[in-house]
């Protein structure tokens, strides 16, 4: 359903961020996305949407390439392509409701959007989404009054509501607590699963791109060093995608923990 | 490591600005022949200082005197103008900053349209009041109508500039997320925008009104109208008691402004 080809990205002071990343992405496909810090990560997840723009290469979605769309295409795709932020991006001042409505902003007018006139179904969706994340009686409570987790949760709803068919998840637990953090990575894996959505996660914690997705791709230096089916990263993999370290010291307590969660990743 | 054959006590001392004992000197010479010099020429006149002592003691003491009644009528009719400049001025200053604030914020307008709104700011606000109020007087005539376009013109100046500066500071992933919902440009204005700007964009135009209300009495000064126009009469006729009670009521009435916009801004939250 995702397909990039060769795709550059040069911001105007520094290198080539993207050297002509390939990729495909399957439908209902989850793919982890690692590398170290600046190897292009959320340079490559934000072109997909267009937040960035491509320097130059295909990214073909359903067939279609978003790079040539024009504003009001290029619109219609954003609806189909959900996002998911490190730091939430809720708009603090409105209610968790409104935020999680914002996800229909796509489908809705001006005016009906400007007085929060959202159609009887997307509230329904709305309210289903939210006893379905656990936060059932906080339609009506601002989102800056909400914990790390919580407002993670309401993010997650906003994406989904769009209905999309990929949704882009960047650094999801980044700035949550471990316990936290996979928490949201089960409901995150859980949710996209229902559904049979297609998500590509950038993220941190090796140990997590092995427990909840099914293919671990690796960026280093805005290329894809490392592409295999989840459960195969070892310490040369690792050498391979973040550079020289002593992998094998934090190996073991990686695969403890991995132990630990058995029940999560099953 | 080198072996120190002995302890030496080391010092040290913060550094002087300038660098060279000799500019230090320099400079600090031309700066007292300068300041001796532009004393010198504002022929300071004791004779003329001790006349203007008495005339101080006139008019302060007319104003320990004030005389409300004499001109009751002008002034609570000035009051009445310069509530309604202030009034309409701040609701037509709101309307027209709008599309400003929108072009002078760099991450959400075009570059040929953050220029030009910036351009239009920088114009407005570099005519301080009275200038303004000089002009719209000559063009418009005497009267609250020119006093009103000036506070216009000043207030789409300040709300225009702050209120830029406000979007240019919003959390830049929070308007993503909106774009990637797939919101037309208006919706992420509504949704990624309005709602991270609105509480301080009140406070500011609360601020404003206040602002305006305390301009509106010295604009009257030039003729622009309000119950500064009121003062700048019972002072040409050499009525100081009259011209007391009108500062003394606009004491009043500005302290009364700023309590009441302090408060209402704290409210905001």
């Amino acid at each position: 359903m995702l397909e990039i080809r060769q795709l550059k990205k040069k911001y105007n002071a520094g290198p080539l961020a993207l050297q002509g990343v390939d990729l495909k992405v399957k439908k209902g496909e989850i793919i982890a996305l690692i590398g170290p810090s600046g190897a292009g990560k959320s340079t490559l997840i934000r072109c997909i949407n267009r937040l960035v723009e491509p320097t130059s290469g295909e990214i073909l979605f359903h067939g279609v390439d978003i790079c040539k769309l024009g504003t009001k295409d290029l619109r219609a795709t954003r609806k189909k392509v959900g996002m998911i932020f490190q730091e939430y991006a809720l708009v603090e001042r409105l209610s968790v409701m409104e935020n999680i409505l914002s996800g229909r902003l796509g489908y809705v007018g001006f005016w009906k959007s400007a007085r929060r006139k959202f159609p009887a179904k997307d509230i329904q969706e709305a309210l289903e989404l939210l006893d379905k994340v656990g936060l059932s009686g906080y339609a009506n409570t601002r989102a800056d009054q909400l914990s790390g987790g919580q407002r993670q949760r309401v993010g997650i709803c906003r994406a989904l509501l769009q209905s999309p068919d990929l949704l882009l998840i960047d650094e999801p637990t980044a700035s949550l607590d471990p316990k936290t953090g996979r928490q949201i990575m089960r409901l995150i894996v859980e949710l996209v699963q229902e559904r049979g959505l297609a998500a590509i996660i950038n993220i941190h914690e090796v140990n997590f791109a092995e427990m909840f997705s099914e293919r671990v791709v690796g960026l280093r230096d805005g290329l894809i060093v490392y592409d295999k089916p989840a459960g195969n990263l070892d310490s040369s993999s690792l050498t391979t995608i973040y550079g020289e370290e002593d992998w094998e010291a934090t190996m073991p307590k990686l695969d403890s923990e991995d132990e630990s969660c058995e029940e999560v990743s099953s | 490591m080198t072996s120190t054959p002995k302890e030496v006590e080391r010092v040290w001392k913060k550094p002087p600005r300038i660098k060279s004992l000799g500019l230090r000197v320099l400079l600090g010479l031309a700066l007292l022949a300068y300041v001796i010099y532009a004393l010198n020429s504002f022929e300071v006149d004791p004779e003329r200082i001790a006349y203007g002592m008495g005339r101080a003691g006139k008019m302060f003491g007319a104003f320990l005197k004030p005389n409300f009644l004499a001109r009751q009528n002008y002034i609570i009719q000035g009051v009445l103008e310069s509530m309604a400049m202030t009034v309409v001025a701040t609701g037509f200053g709101v309307l027209f900053s709008i599309p400003l604030i929108l072009g002078a914020a760099k991450n959400i307008a075009p570059r040929p349209v953050y220029f030009l709104s910036r351009l239009i700011l920088v114009v407005f606000r570099s005519l301080h009041v009275v200038i303004l109020a000089i002009m719209f007087v000559i063009m418009f005539g005497f009267g609250p109508f020119a006093g009103l376009l000036t506070l216009i013109v000043n207030t789409v100046g300040f709300l225009g500039k702050l209120g830029a500066e406000d979007i240019e500071n919003i959390n830049p992933e929070t308007l993503e997320a909106i774009k990637s919902t797939g919101a037309s440009w208006p919706q992420q204005i509504l949704y990624g925008v309005w709602p991270q700007i609105a509480t301080r964009f009140a406070g500011l135009v609360i601020y404003r009104a206040d602002q305006s209300f305390r301009q509106s009495t010295v604009i009257g000064l030039v003729g622009a109208g309000g119950i500064g126009a009121v003062l700048e009469t019972a002072m040409g006729r050499y009525d100081y008691n009259t011209a007391g009670a009108i500062l003394l009521v606009i004491i009043v009435l500005v302290l009364l402004g700023e309590y009441g916009s302090s408060a209402f801004r704290r409210r905001l939250v």
